[in-house]
């Protein structure tokens, strides 16, 4: 390891203020972000609403944790002052998820959708409506 | 770059130095994150897949709602907004002991990696208190056409659509939800908290390492750097936790 330690000349960050500022406000940011997400997701709680408005905040909520992993990785972990090449082994092969998400969420509304459709049973004793007894498993 | 390579043919990586200009150890640090992002990826679609596939899914609201010393009151999502705020705050404190360690301040990195452990177990503490009072929290369900008080566990879900049958208090019993739920949530959220309680120990290691003044000697704080990088990815591995389970 000591050898190692040669090869690499070390960018060491400028100043001392300047970082615990930028710290500091990477807190505040993460943290307005967080309280934000916790007030919509309580609003779903507390106010009925249609699916659609419902489906809408989520989607925003998603985007704001996104929002928060990028502030976390970037500033936290001082992934954004690393040299390009290194940021992009790790990013680039991050975006597999893109098709693992879709696709297997995918999957799983066309599973509920042939079960619904095939399944009469399933859909009486897991569907909200349904009342009386509901033993399923 | 401009630099004379004269013994050297290639117009790749020709050895030497390190192509990155990062230390070994923190590269590989990174790699073995992004791996295990892919497997709490992994678990979270699958739950995620398991969730679309379902036609109805338990509100999070209504399931987490509970406050230690507040009996029965309904406070949604109060309990998990406390456990992320001390999350992100432990993570604030380990990129100042980082930041310290940057300027071989020994007396600093120490403090910080304290408080970043309290932290650690201050979050720990919680989840234990929520999985306790998730399994041990009994709730009337009709199961079979009776009325059974069953706990949140891997085997059994009382958080299901309301029944017509009221209970003795006059609120309508709930039928079973959807099994899988309980099964996620300990698998999910127990993966993060062993990775939250193995962040603690290595923590621990590096303040022991550094009381005793191994990185003073060695002449640079990296490994508390690394240790960081470790500890940030469990705040960050939350911040999808705490969307998937409790937010949507």
């Amino acid at each position: 390891m000591e050898h190692s330690v040669q090869e690499v000349s070390f960018h060491h960050e400028p100043g001392g203020k300047e970082v615990v500022q930028k710290i500091i406000k990477t807190t505040v940011i993460l943290s307005v972000i967080t309280i934000i997400e916790l007030g919509m997701g309580l609003a779903m709680y507390a106010w009925p609403m249609g699916e659609g408005l419902k489906l809408f905040l989520k989607g925003v909520i998603v985007i704001l944790s996104l929002a928060k992993a990028f502030y976390i990785v970037g500033i936290f972990m001082h992934l954004g002052d690393e040299l390009k090449n290194m940021i992009m082994t790790i990013v680039i092969p991050l975006m597999l998820f893109i098709w693992f998400i879709a696709a297997f969420l995918w999957d799983g509304n066309s599973w509920k959708t042939l079960r619904n459709t095939y399944n009469k049973t399933a859909v009486q004793t897991t569907a909200p409506a349904a009342h009386g007894t509901g033993a399923q498993h | 770059m401009a630099t004379v390579q004269a013994h050297t043919e290639t117009k790749w990586w020709g050895g030497g130095k390190s192509p990155f200009n990062i230390e070994y150890g923190k590269l590989m640090m990174w790699y073995f994150l992004m791996s295990d992002a892919f497997t709490f990826g992994a678990f979270l679609i699958s739950y995620g897949t398991i969730r679309f596939s379902q036609n109805y899914w338990p509100d999070p609201n209504e399931v987490f709602n509970a406050f230690p010393l507040a009996g029965h009151a309904n406070l949604p999502l109060a309990f998990v907004s406390l456990m992320t705020f001390i999350l992100i705050v432990s993570s604030v404190t380990m990129v100042l002991a980082v930041h310290a360690g940057h300027h071989n301040d020994k007396k600093g990195v120490i403090k910080w990696m304290i408080w970043t452990i309290i932290g650690g177990f201050a979050f720990l503490g919680c989840q234990a208190w929520e999985w306790t009072h998730l399994i041990t929290g009994d709730h009337a369900v009709l199961i079979n056409g009776e009325i059974s008080n069953i706990g949140t566990t891997v085997t059994m879900n009382p958080w299901g659509p309301a029944s017509s049958v009221s209970g003795a208090d006059g609120h309508h019993v709930n039928t079973t939800g959807p099994v899988a739920f309980g099964g996620y949530f300990f698998g999910i959220t127990g993966f993060h908290g062993f990775h939250v309680f193995s962040g603690v120990i290595i923590n621990i290691v590096m303040l022991i390492m550094t009381i005793n003044g191994t990185f003073e000697r060695r002449g640079h704080y990296l490994m508390i750097e690394k240790a960081g990088l470790y500890w940030h990815f469990v705040d960050l591995v939350w911040v999808f936790v705490f969307l998937c389970f409790y937010l949507i």
